[in-house]
């Protein structure tokens, strides 16, 4: 059997890190093929090097049979490879139609709506999808947009789909049904390169799967020669998994009651409506939800970023949505956000400043009006040293750090001041295994001390094996409360995907 | 007495539409020109000075465009190639404009050309009030007209409206649909310039015919509010343009009529509206009714990682 495309020996670096250093591997016709590997493994970077949006600084690409070199998306689409990004590349202003009809090939300047629309119909149909043409993507569930930007690919015929993480913001039956349909292109004989980390889906879907380790492809193995433990092991290597052990939540002492709030965004719909929740001391509180159900705006709400439009927050018995006791509560919950590096931390400064930027003012860190350099230096000695973080050189900005260990620099900025509660919001998305069980670690001895946790993750394994409780978010309101050691993964689906409430 | 006034306003507006049009044609491929002053003289005193050595109009309005879009260019090659940063480069270019058109005008100071003449349109010109205004005017102005159809035909549907809007938007969705973002910015950057360039030329061939330094008196300016104005539209643009030219207008008459106002007071008009249209414009964008392209003042590498 001729390989559809083949790659060997792909090197890329950008200043200062090796994302790709020596990747080699084939794709068949009609086969679905999967790159398994840790975040930072270099998936995403080989990926962008498959579609032309970075070009390799060594290595050949070959694609049926004939050496190729892509210097813009526009040359790998020519031959027929077409990727869904991870993220979304859609104009959410635009409607489906115009961000479908961009990728269409061979549309004349002056075309015809008409039938256009009707051929995009056809595979809309084809997939058994209901989107309104005209609706503007914005107002689509994540979801919808994910189907949007495959079916951007089937309209262009593509040959070799590539698909980056595609279920992570799915539900695991949308995943299902995207299953489905990948298995049926599959029979029709277009070659999938699918990545994941996720050992379940690999499982399923894959008829090979090769494992990248650090920039490096190592292994490639057909189905039947592999199964989860082989490939974690290959995956993880010798990474250590810390013990850790869950207390059982006591629920005597009422932490936090959220009752009836409601925000409103810029655009008019509500981010959060009529949502309730109780938050008990010590408890670690699971929050489900596909991302965009307003996971966000809670997190942003409790942590003073947001303004409530209605709605109560009580801390204890103290009702401190608009009082002026609201600036010293934000001051008692510690914040995890979604995005490290562009609100966690400042980029440019060295880990000293950011381990202290939350109480900068602290008597602790000033002499009168100055900094107290010393000091500041003597607690980020003491920080990286209890947070086990790899800070590189003295004065080295945080932006050079690994993503796990950025995180490790706002955990510990974080937990500094024996927050009563925190606010983790997808704390673990984008670690690498090891750093993802410290961040657990973590959290779990913060709850052995009384700390509250609302852990809002998109990774139900997470969130099944730390939670306490697990709500459910669904266009803004609680839909659900299962209890972790009962429910199934089918139950939270449901859950997620808005069709039944508990 | 209306239809005079009419008349005035669209006189007064057809400057600022068409540099609020060019400004538009940048701004939906995401970039930012605040060169629009700039690009305004220098149109200006290119379209005045290809009409007097040349003695034909046609000629002069080619030369206000041909030199607007080179220096546009510079603005595309900072911009687009470079990535350099649009608002400092695109206030560079106002100042530079002002300058070369103050020294490379020195010797057209005093000058005359015959102007563009009113050009009735038959039958539409006999409309009662909207006649005479609309239809009796020059070629220039019946040239704007079609822009902004043109323009917003274009947009809204042909395949590379839809592309440079996308570039706008999302320059990293244009790219993965095979879009060539640079040259599409380029492109937009260095023909909405000349765009602008020819709107100076209106002011030096049609409203009076001459050349003054800096004879612009800030309507590029007022072109960039009325772009946040008309949320990126162009009929919005033509509305907002009268909108200015009706105020103009009626400064003047009211100075003709010898009121008592200070003319400073009269001439400080647009001006002010200028202010008040940004914060309600403003207020607006931030109540959500916003059309911004979202890519706006950014960028694009390709190989940046995000």
């Amino acid at each position: 059997m001729s390989n559809l495309l083949q790659i060997q020996n792909i090197r890329k670096t950008f200043p200062g890190v090796v994302a790709l250093d020596d990747i080699s591997l084939s794709i068949a016709p009609g086969e679905i093929h999967t790159l398994l590997g840790e975040n930072g493994a270099g998936k995403s970077t080989l990926m962008n090097v498959l579609t032309g949006l970075y070009r390799p600084d060594r290595g050949e690409i070959l694609f049926d049979g004939a050496p190729i070199h892509f210097n813009s998306p526009r040359d790998s689409l020519a031959v027929g490879i077409g990727m869904v990004h991870q993220h979304f590349m859609l104009v959410p202003a635009h409607t489906v139609f115009e961000n479908i009809l961009l990728a269409l090939d061979g549309v004349p300047l002056l075309f015809s709506k008409k039938k256009y629309k009707q051929q995009v119909q056809t595979i809309l149909d084809d997939l058994e999808l209901d989107l309104d043409l005209d609706d503007p993507v914005w107002k689509l569930s994540i979801g919808a947009q994910q189907w949007i930007e495959l079916i951007k690919l089937l309209a262009r015929d593509c040959r070799l789909l590539i698909l980056d993480e595609p279920t992570a913001v799915l539900t695991p039956q949308e995943s299902a049904r995207l299953f489905e349909v990948l298995t049926r292109l599959r029979d029709r004989g277009k070659s999938i390169l699918f990545i994941s980390h996720k050992m379940r889906e690999v499982m399923e879907l894959s008829d090979r799967v090769t494992v990248l380790k650090k920039g490096c492809s190592l292994v490639t193995l057909k189905r039947g020669e592999y199964d989860e433990n082989r490939l974690a092991s290959l995956m993880i290597g010798e990474d250590q998994i810390p013990m850790w052990i869950k207390p059982a939540c006591k629920r005597d002492q009422l932490a936090l009651e959220i009752k009836n709030l409601s925000v409103r965004n810029t655009r008019g719909r509500a981010d959060l409506d009529n949502f309730n929740m109780k938050l008990y001391r010590g408890q670690i509180l699971g929050v489900a939800g596909v991302a965009g159900n307003g996971q966000k705006p809670l997190a942003e709400v409790l942590t003073g970023l947001k303004e409530a439009t209605s709605g109560r927050i009580l801390a204890g018995d103290k009702d401190i949505t608009n009082s002026t006791a609201r600036s010293s509560y934000i001051a008692g919950i510690a914040h995890i956000p979604e995005d490290r590096k562009s609100i966690g931390i400042a980029p440019d400064m060295t880990v000293g400043d950011n381990l202290i930027m939350k109480n900068f003012n602290s008597k602790l860190f000033r002499r009168w009006i100055f900094q107290d350099r010393a000091a500041i230096r003597k607690n980020a000695t003491a920080k990286i040293d209890q947070f086990a973080i790899k800070a590189g050189p003295d004065g080295n900005p945080v932006r050079y750090l690994s993503g796990g260990n950025i995180q490790k620099v706002i955990i510990a900025r974080e937990l500094s001041e024996k927050p009563a509660v925190l606010v983790a919001l997808y704390p673990t998305r984008g670690l690498d295994i090891g750093s993802a069980e410290y961040v657990h670690k973590v959290i779990i001895d913060g709850a052995n001390q009384g700390m509250s946790t609302i852990l809002i993750s998109e990774d139900l394994d997470e969130l099944l094996k730390l939670s306490d409780e697990i709500v459910v978010m669904f266009r803004g309101r609680l839909v659900g409360c299962v209890d972790p050691q009962e429910t199934t993964r089918e139950e939270i689906g449901l859950l997620m995907s808005g069709e039944v409430q508990t | 007495m209306l239809e005079i006034l009419l008349d005035a306003t669209v006189r007064a507006g057809t400057p600022i539409l068409f540099a609020t049009l060019g400004a538009i044609i940048n701004e939906r491929a995401g970039i930012i020109n605040l060169g629009i002053e700039g690009l305004m003289l220098i149109g200006a005193l290119a379209g005045f000075a290809g009409t007097q050595a040349s003695g034909s109009l046609l000629v002069g309005v080619l030369a206000a465009f041909a030199a607007a879009m080179i220096a546009g260019s510079i603005h595309a090659f900072i911009t687009v190639q470079l990535r350099g940063n649009q608002i400092v480069s695109g206030l560079a270019l106002t100042m530079f404009g002002i300058g070369i058109t103050a020294l490379f005008g020195r010797g057209m100071v005093g000058l005359t050309i015959k102007g563009f003449e009113r050009v009735a349109i038959p039958g539409l010109s006999q409309l009662p009030i909207i006649g005479k205004p609309f239809f009796n005017q020059d070629l220039l102005i019946y040239f704007s007209f079609l822009l902004v159809f043109g323009i917003a035909f274009f947009f809204a549907r042909t395949r590379w409206g839809l592309a440079l809007r996308t570039v706008g938007e999302n320059p990293a969705a244009a790219d993965t649909c095979g879009v060539p973002v640079l040259l599409f910015r380029f492109l937009a950057v260095t023909i909405g310039s000349g765009i602008v360039g020819i709107g100076g030329a209106y002011l030096s061939l049609a409203t009076t015919p001459m050349w003054i330094e800096n004879m612009t008196a800030g309507r590029g300016w007022i072109a960039v509010a009325l772009v946040i104005f008309a949320s990126w539209s162009s009929y919005r643009a033509l509305a907002g343009a009268y909108l200015f030219g009706g105020i103009t207008a009626m400064q003047l008459r009211f100075q003709a009529m010898g009121t008592t106002m200070s003319v400073h007071m009269l001439q400080m008009l647009p001006y002010f509206f200028t202010i008040l249209v940004l914060v309600i414009s403003t207020i607006r964008l931030q109540k959500g009714a916003s059309q911004q392209p979202e890519g706006l003042g950014q960028a694009y590498d390709r190989e940046d990682r995000k």
